[in-house]
């Protein structure tokens, strides 16, 4: 199970093109030991109330820990859940979670999807009976944080997040490019879709990890009866409609996109910027248009390019990266 | 942690000069000892969970206590002089179901007459936001995963006049600015002062009555206030109230 290498636990280094993160290494010290520990939590499904779904059940490494193909999750006794399941990378990054932004650490962010009943359904301190009664776990979670009590919250959640922190994607070909590296050509299309990117879509997916944290409202729909997204957490109306700007990296493979799985295909994401949005009292100023229909007009040959820049963002040796995998 | 005993040594250091300097009665340097043991009661009865029969909120209702847990913290104490030891690291969680969580004890306190007691019914912002906690922070189901905070008051129960089933659940808490339910308070002593010194641990015995929780500025009828799990106007309202007069010291042994 565990293996003796003294490779580096990935997502260690900050990236050269990355700012500097907000849950930096010196916080949890990776070491081989913990990230392996937090990796087989990740991968257990013991987490779940019924034994039968782990993180890693919604959260697949081929599709950058999003849930290839699902509309929505599904959870214990294939229960539906409410939205769609994101990509995990570049979690470091993060000032909060979730499309509404609940959970501001990323220490406790597991406690969201332990406890709720559409995903794990299950109760932290139960989780914590069942790695108490596993003599594996138990010399594990001794090796890495000592003492001679049973293992609890502490530790759980401690080791969890050595897994989730290393899940840095920093090695796309666009990676590649801006840090001048072998392998980082951009053809002309790739290189026309990344300014129009810039331009048109950059005030949100911003900078180097293609969103700026902040929650809109990118026109999808006119009222919000099912989920509020941001004024869930605030219960400002003003904040009805908002959801987290999600990151670009790795979009070709996370879909179906939004925070409710709605379009299938980056193609019908363009078309809704283009000419599918519709106003509603939160609607983002970027997106309103003095004498038009909200929107960013997208010419075809744009549409073209953008298209072809966001599969530059595939970071290959994420999606495949043997350390993440379940072992 | 290693810091923070060096802290509380110098502290406990600091404290001495002054004791000296002010020719306090006592000869005795030592750090020592004080428990605070809370009593939740409703009224003028001890509090029993699901008793027999219901008790009286005092604001119009009935209530069948399934449930009651509340984190102190940042407990104080004042001498006259205005010195004041704050205890490190100082979070607990008083649970009705676990009796020895309702007994708690300050170790390592400069010895002297203290006048005043101050602690927070809740948890500071900043460890509302922080990552995974030990000891007391760590427990009770005391947590809002699916947002950000930790319930300060957790009140379950049964009560005829709420809607449906019946069912009572109120979830106090709350940090951010406009909907702050953190409360601090410094029950009267009445007088009496805690005379901290070796050799002797004076026990402090803290009433909480639930019905505090219920009257006040912003009476709370089941009808309207019934299913409370969020931060906002509610919380904020019954904090008030229980700011006023939960907490009581009812009388200070081993004095
Ligand atoms: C049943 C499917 C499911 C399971 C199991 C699951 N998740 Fe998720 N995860 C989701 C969904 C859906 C979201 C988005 C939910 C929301 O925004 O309300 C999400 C969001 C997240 C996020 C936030 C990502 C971001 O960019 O904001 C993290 C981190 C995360 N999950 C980690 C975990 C961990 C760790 C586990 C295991 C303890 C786990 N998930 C188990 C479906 C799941
Ligand atoms: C005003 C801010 C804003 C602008 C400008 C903007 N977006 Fe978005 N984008 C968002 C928000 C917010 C979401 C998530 C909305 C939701 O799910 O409710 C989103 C979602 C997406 C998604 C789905 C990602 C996923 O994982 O589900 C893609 C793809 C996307 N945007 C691409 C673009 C492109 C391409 C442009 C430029 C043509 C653009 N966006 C411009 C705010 C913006």
């Amino acid at each position: 199970m565990e293996s003796t290498s003294t490779q580096e636990v990935p997502g260690t280094k900050v990236p050269g093109n990355f700012p500097a993160p907000i849950y930096g290494a010196e916080q949890n010290p990776p070491t081989q030991a913990a990230f392996e520990l937090g990796r087989s939590l990740f991968y257990d499904p013991r987490l779940s109330r019924t034994g039968s779904i782990s993180c890693g059940s919604c959260h697949q490494q081929a599709v950058a820990f999003a849930d290839a193909g699902k509309k929505l999750s599904t959870g214990v006794e294939t229960r539906i859940g409410t939205r769609n399941t994101p990509a995990l990378q570049n979690l470091r990054w993060k000032p909060n979670f979730l499309w509404d932004g609940g959970p501001v650490h990323i220490e406790m962010m597991p406690r969201a999807p332990i406890s709720n009943p559409l995903e794990m359904d299950e109760t932290l301190d139960n989780v914590l009976r069942k790695l108490n009664a596993d003599a594996s776990y138990q010399r594990r979670f001794k090796q890495v944080f000592g003492g001679n009590g049973p293992i609890d919250s502490y530790q759980f959640l401690r080791a969890l997040a050595q897994f989730t922190a290393a899940l840095t994607s920093s090695n796309s070909r666009y990676d590649r490019y801006v840090r001048q590296e072998a392998g980082g050509t951009l053809t002309a299309s790739e290189l026309r879709g990344l300014t129009i990117l810039r331009q048109k879509c950059g005030t949100c997916h911003a900078g180097e990890l293609f969103t700026d944290e902040s929650f809109r409202n990118n026109g999808l729909d006119r009222q919000f009866p099912l989920d509020s997204g941001r004024a869930h957490i605030t219960r400002r109306s003003t904040d009805a409609g908002r959801f987290k700007v999600p990151s670009l990296r790795n979009v070709a493979l996370t879909g179906p996109y939004m925070h409710d799985g709605r379009f299938t295909t980056l193609e019908a994401v363009l078309d809704h910027y283009d000419h599918g949005m519709v106003v509603s009292a939160t609607l983002d100023l970027e997106l309103r248009r003095s004498g038009l229909e909200p929107g960013i007009a997208l010419a075809p040959q744009e549409r073209q390019d953008l298209l072809a820049f966001l599969h530059t963002l595939t970071d290959e040796q994420f999606l495949s990266n043997p350390q993440l995998a379940k072992h | 942690m290693k810091f923070l005993k060096y802290t509380a040594l110098f502290l406990a250091l600091f404290s001495l000069s002054a004791t000296v300097t002010s020719c306090d009665d006592d000869d005795n340097t030592n750090p020592a000892a004080v428990n605070i043991e809370f009593e939740n009661v409703v009224g003028s009865n001890t509090l029993e969970l699901n008793s027999a029969t219901p008790y009286a909120t005092g604001a119009g209702d009935q209530i069948t206590v399934t449930a009651f847990r509340y984190f102190i913290s940042n407990v104080k104490l004042k001498k006259a002089d205005g010195t004041e030891w704050a205890q490190p690291e100082s979070y607990y969680l008083i649970d009705q179901a676990l009796p020895a969580s309702k007994k708690i004890s300050l170790t390592d306190v400069p010895p002297g007459d203290y006048t005043s007691l101050t602690f927070t019914i809740g948890v500071d912002s900043a460890r509302n936001v922080a990552g995974a906690q030990t000891g007391a922070l760590s427990k009770g189901n005391m947590f809002w995963d699916w947002n950000t905070g930790y319930v300060f008051m957790k009140l379950e129960g049964r009560s005829p006049q709420a809607p449906g089933a019946g069912a009572v659940i109120l979830h106090v808490g709350g940090f951010r600015k406009g909907e702050n339910a953190v409360r601090t308070v410094t029950p009267t002593l009445n007088n009496s002062v805690i005379r901290v010194h070796e050799g002797h641990t004076p026990e402090i015995h803290v009433k909480a009555d639930i019905q505090k929780m219920f009257v006040g500025s912003t009476p709370i009828r089941f009808s309207s206030v019934n299913n409370l799990m969020a931060a906002g106007t509610n919380a904020v309202n019954i904090s008030k109230n229980y700011e006023n007069g939960m907490f009581v010291v009812d009388r200070i042994q081993g004095n």
